[in-house]
């Protein structure tokens, strides 16, 4: 998985309780092949998971993208699956992590439904 | 204020080594004040210092630091009382330098080269220095506009470009790096001597630096062209030294003061058609010197240890970083430079750079008027300045220079005469390289002496001139010179005895220089095609803003701006 | 009225020819910026009042009280930090700065979670770089590697690169030679003479091959590198050699990715290689406007930049031990004053669980996830439209952001400003009680 800058993203990134930031975030592209390959075509979700985290996002196919590849648009949707650590340089791996993934029927959380778990009690 | 029983070099005014009170009043010194009475009886006391060529602001001493972690670690000191934390060896964060020059007794110092677009990030960084009054000298000698006015011998079209191009930069003056091999480099080539022409613009070096010298004089600019040679560092450039030295005999200065100033002249002293038998030639550019007085120099003094290099000459800085194999830092500037960043260390064991370590002294000692050649290091690149007292020890100490050739390579007696070298200089000799000589050889009236009127600009060591015997008690000296007893700037006491008292804000020079409206307006049509089709920003963007230089010194220049007052 | 020549305050291109019309203080269009910048000048939905976290919930108060409050939790922390400063004017990065060092805490960018990497590569090997105007003029080839302009810099390459006219590149275009490295097509592969599709994180192993190709060592290239085959890398570094003045630009495709700054440290030896055939110059594709101006005051003021640490009185710096995330990840940071930045977005979400546990002062003119964590929020002027101030071009560039509109909130300078004045009345408050218990 490789998550990064989008039009409709960085568009949107100054208003991330929109709508639109919400549909542009929350995609996930896929090569033709893998999805066809995973039964996507009749409306379904994909739900992303690794060792960090799983969520679910609206699949979309980019014929720019090789088999075994997905991208994600940068932002809190993708980043559930990225890992803390930094290497000694203060970047988290961003991207070429690994995912599985599967069709889903599960819905997508919206912005608020993802902070409102972590929400802290009061200081 | 009044500074009590001094021993006072004021060589501008005539004064060596007299016992004296001064006063200060609103800034100034006055013939009589009241107030704070500094006690500096029996001591060492001279103006401010003034430091006329070092690299302190802008996007090259930037680079050096982002690009250099090790070296911001080596000078760390603790933020405390007024002071902000300083980092840094040779190259300091802001609040170092202004803290550390103040507390050599310096306080005064121009940066030496920053290209005009670029001009608005070292001001940001001079704002950012602490109690040191300051300037920037201005890039011209890459720039197109420039080299098409020296193509078409348009002398009054290329003044009016310098005028603008100052006021752009808020600039003091007209600074020229390897003319025309900054464009060369473009392509990644370079211009081999002064008559070789610049690809794509047909001009040679020796055209440029000729006509700016011309459009210099036109605009009787305070301070005289400010050239750093073509072919420099590289051995055998002494003849090019020389020869550009000789095709400006011919300018007529428009002011009391020299035609051309030569910056590191130690970079360009070098004989020998390799490295293997490199050696000096500065005796060849002192005698010239000595029979000649239409030009000045700084020594660009080299000292043994770290360095960081850092000049507009781009093609120079990667000749550096292919020889040293260390990381190599280089920005292009469009239409107007180019320039590289190489971290340096300079090993006494090298032979190559103990005779760059004698040249500098050579230059120094063998040119007999002080008033042509200034101490400098060219900070960072032969030293940091915080290193001046050593190489004013090794001036002033005959014994110390033999004693450190010592432990240098055994061939350095063959490629240079240091050792020959009997003189020694006294602190008349090293009140005028370090203040009077530079003060005028910038056109500041105001600084480098004691006169009234002048910069209440004060330094005081814990020294007696007239009983340490400079050449025996040289570390005496140099413990006395590192760390002022005292440092007055503007009539504030800004540090004693080593220790930051005040942080008062600096001003900064610059120059307005008003050129003939009808080559304005000329101008402003090549300007107008220059910014349409090649700059990457617009006209109305880039030059900068009165908001970036909140305490400023405008000195006027040009058509009608009057006869200007000399320094005594 | 019209603003002529406003900068755009999205991207590090710092595109300065963008024409305003404004009409009774409010934007009403933009000309000439590409969509992102647009959306950005025409604004958003903003946050109305200051607001502090009481019984979980975000309730309105002064700007004077936020301030105070804000400057409680920075003095009762014992390593706050403080991030963001990409979006922001200088003016402002100065002035948190000396927050930090006043309140003794660390203060990070957004470069380390975009382009940090690059920094930790260039203090390995320095940049050889230029201005975008010396590219425009001059470059007849130009890379760009995992990076994909089209989408996160629109304009770059009309106005800098691939499509600029200039001085020595008349014909623009269709002289020049675009060449694209990328896991993927992207819309810049679109416009390209060549692209090369390497596999993920592999970018380190394939520039060592060009590495090796350039020197005129390709017989000790395997076959394959990267998924790409050797004929192919080839004939990529013949077009390297071929230029008369090439220029690479790289993205997060290559910080991001496996081996991080290692694949900067390599491809700036690459270009430093190269330029002992021809010339070369290369720089990061910087995604913030203004990311570039923290790193520049960062390292004036501290001599580092950026994750300083400010808490032992001397800067100090050690990315992977006081970067964001770093700190966050161990737990090793007790408050945070986020400004012009969403952590709570652009974070591991493992990171922003603990960012969520400390105490949190957000500075931004808009709504953002981070805001859901806040315990203080503080509305700002949006720097760049409605505040003038300094920024610096992913070139370095330092340029002067016009004022476009007026606005009623204050600036990023001004409030930071209220802060520093709160903790200095509250440390001057606290150290005379402590003088008069003394007395006692
Ligand atoms: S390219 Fe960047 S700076 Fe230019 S208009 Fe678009 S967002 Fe703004
Ligand atoms: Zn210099």
């Amino acid at each position: 998985m490789i998550s990064g800058r989008t039009l409709a993203q960085g568009a949107n990134c100054e208003s991330k309780m929109s709508e639109d930031f919400f549909k542009a975030a929350s995609s996930c592209y896929l090569s033709k092949e893998d999805y066809d390959l995973l039964g996507l075509s009749d409306g379904k979700n994909i739900l992303l998971k690794n060792e960090f985290g799983k969520t679910v996002f609206s699949p979309r196919v980019d014929d720019g993208l090789r088999r075994g590849i997905v991208f994600i648009p940068m932002g809190p949707w993708a980043n559930i699956l990225i890992g803390p650590d930094t290497g000694g340089c203060g970047t988290p791996q961003f991207k070429g992590v690994e995912i599985d993934l599967e069709a889903t029927n599960s819905p997508i959380q919206d912005i608020r439904e993802l902070f409102g778990s972590i929400k802290r009690a009061e200081a | 204020m009044i500074i009590r029983g001094g021993i006072v070099y004021d060589p501008a005014n005539g004064i060596f080594g007299e016992e004296m009170d001064l006063c200060i009043d609103g800034g100034r010194i006055v013939e009589d004040a009241k107030g704070e009475v500094i006690d500096a009886r029996g001591l060492l006391v001279m103006p401010g210092g003034v430091d006329a060529h070092t690299h302190i602001a802008g996007k090259k001493m930037n680079t050096g630091r982002i690009m250099r972690p090790d070296d911001a670690r080596l000078g760390t000191e603790l933020r405390s009382g007024v002071c902000r934390p300083s980092t840094g060896y040779t190259v300091p964060n802001c609040y170092a330098i202004g803290y550390r020059y103040a507390r050599m007794g310096y306080t005064t110092a121009f940066e030496a080269a920053t290209p005009i677009i670029e001009a608005r990030h070292t001001h940001e960084e001079l704002e950012e220095i602490p109690i040191l009054d300051k300037g920037a000298l201005t890039l011209f000698g890459n720039n197109w506009e420039v080299m098409e006015c020296v193509h078409d011998k348009d002398i009054a079209k290329l003044a009016a470009y310098v005028a603008w191009g100052l006021r752009a930069a808020r600039g003091y003056g007209i600074k020229i790096v390897n003319p025309g091999g900054g464009e060369a480099w473009g392509f990644g080539s370079n211009v081999k001597g002064l008559y070789d022409p610049v690809p794509n613009f047909d001009v040679t070096p020796a055209e440029i630096i000729h006509a700016l010298a011309e459009a210099n004089e036109m605009l009787r600019l305070p301070h005289s062209i400010h050239l750093h040679f073509n072919n420099l560092g590289k051995p055998g450039n002494y003849t090019t030294a020389l020869e550009t030295l000789e095709a400006l005999e011919d300018i007529k200065p428009s002011r009391m003061r020299q035609a051309v100033h030569v910056t590191h002249m130690q970079f360009s002293a070098y004989g020998g058609t390799s490295w293997r038998d490199f050696e000096s030639k500065a005796s060849i550019i002192a005698d010239y010197l000595n029979k000649h007085n239409h030009a000045t120099m700084d020594m660009g003094q080299l000292l043994f240890g770290a360095a960081t290099t850092m000049t507009a000459d781009a093609p120079l800085e990667y000749g550096n970083a292919r020889l040293t194999h260390n990381k190599w830092s280089n920005h292009d500037i469009e239409l107007e430079e180019s320039s590289g960043v190489v971290p340096m260390v300079y090993s006494r064991k090298m032979l190559v750079n103990a005779v760059q370590w004698a040249i500098g002294l050579e230059l120094a000692l063998l040119t007999e008027d002080p008033w042509k050649v200034l101490m400098t290091t060219d900070s960072p690149n032969g030293s940091p300045f915080v290193n001046y007292p050593e190489v004013i020890t090794l001036l002033m100490s005959k014994p110390k220079r033999d004693s450190e050739m010592a432990t240098l390579h055994g061939e350095l007696s063959k490629r240079t005469s240091l050792g020959c070298i009997e003189r020694e200089l006294d602190w008349s000799e090293i009140a005028i390289m370090t203040r009077a000589a530079p003060a005028r050889i910038l056109g500041l009236e105001d600084k480098g002496h004691l006169g009234l009127g002048a910069d209440g600009d004060v330094s005081i060591y814990n020294l007696s001139p007239h009983e340490v015997d400079a050449s025996q008690e040289h570390a005496t000296v140099k413990k006395a010179l590192a760390a002022a007893k005292y440092t007055i700037k503007s009539g504030t006491v800004v540090c004693k005895d080593g220790k930051i008292l005040a942080t008062p804000r600096g001003k900064t020079y610059w120059v307005d220089a008003v050129a003939a409206q009808a080559d304005m307006d000329r101008l402003m049509v090549d300007l107008q095609d220059k910014f349409e089709r090649y700059y990457s920003v617009q006209m109305s963007n880039y030059a900068v803003q009165d908001v970036y230089v909140t305490n400023p010194r405008v000195v006027k220049a040009g058509l009608g701006a009057g006869p200007l007052k000399e320094a005594a | 009225m019209i603003v002529e020549d406003a900068i755009c305050s999205f991207c590090g291109c710092l595109c300065d020819d963008i024409n305003v019309e404004v009409e009774e203080n409010k934007v009403k269009r933009v000309r000439h910026a590409c969509r992102l910048g647009s959306s950005k000048i025409m604004g958003h939905e903003r946050i109305r009042r200051p607001m502090v976290r009481k019984d979980g919930e975000l309730k309105e108060v002064s700007y004077q009280q936020a301030y105070e409050q804000a400057a409680k939790i920075l003095l009762a922390a014992s390593k706050p930090l403080l991030y963001g400063w990409a979006s922001t004017v200088c003016e402002a990065q100065k002035k948190g700065i000396l927050l930090a060092e006043e309140v003794g805490g660390v203060l990070d960018s957004t470069a380390t979670v975009c382009h940090g990497p690059s920094v930790i590569g260039i203090e390995e090997k320095g940049l050889p770089g230029a201005t975008l105007g010396q590219v425009k003029n001059r470059a007849d080839t130009i890379v760009f590697w995992g990076c994909n302009p089209a989408e996160a810099h629109p304009r770059h390459s009309l106005r800098y690169s691939s499509n600029a006219c200039g001085r020595f590149t008349p014909e623009g275009r269709s002289a020049k030679k675009i060449i694209v490295v990328d896991v993927r097509e992207t819309r810049t592969s679109k416009n390209a003479d060549k692209l090369v599709i390497i596999q993920p994180g592999t970018d380190y192993e394939v520039i060592s091959a060009l590495r090796m190709l350039v020197a005129g060592k390709g017989d000790m290239v395997p076959e394959e590198v990267g998924g790409v085959a050797k004929s192919e890398l080839a004939s990529l570094s013949e077009m390297l050699l071929a230029a008369k003045f090439g220029a690479v630009f790289f993205g997060l495709g290559i910080t991001h990715s496996r081996g991080r700054y290692k694949n900067i440290d390599n491809a700036l030896s690459l270009v430093t290689d190269l330029n002992s055939h021809t010339k070369f110059v290369i720089m990061p594709m910087r995604g913030h406007y203004n990311v570039g101006g923290i790193g520049q005051a960062l390292a004036w003021s501290s001599g580092y930049p950026m994750s300083v640490d400010f808490t032992r009185q001397a800067p100090y710096f050690n990315p992977g031990e006081t970067a964001a995330c770093d700190l966050l990840a161990k737990a090793d940071t007790d408050a945070a004053l986020i400004i012009a930045a969403d952590p709570a977005s652009n974070f591991p979400r493992t990171i922003v669980e603990e960012l969520a546990k400390i105490p949190i002062i957000q500075i931004d003119p808009y709504e953002n996830p981070t805001t859901l964590l806040a315990d203080v929020v503080i509305p700002s002027a949006i720097a760049g439209v409605e505040a003038e101030g300094t920024a610096y071009r992913m070139d370095g560039l330092a340029l002067r952001m016009r004022k476009l509109v007026n606005s009623s909130y204050p600036s990023d300078e001004e409030i930071l400003d209220g802060i520093l004045e709160s903790v200095r009345s509250l440390r001057c408050s606290r150290s005379l009680q402590g003088g008069l218990k003394d007395d006692n």
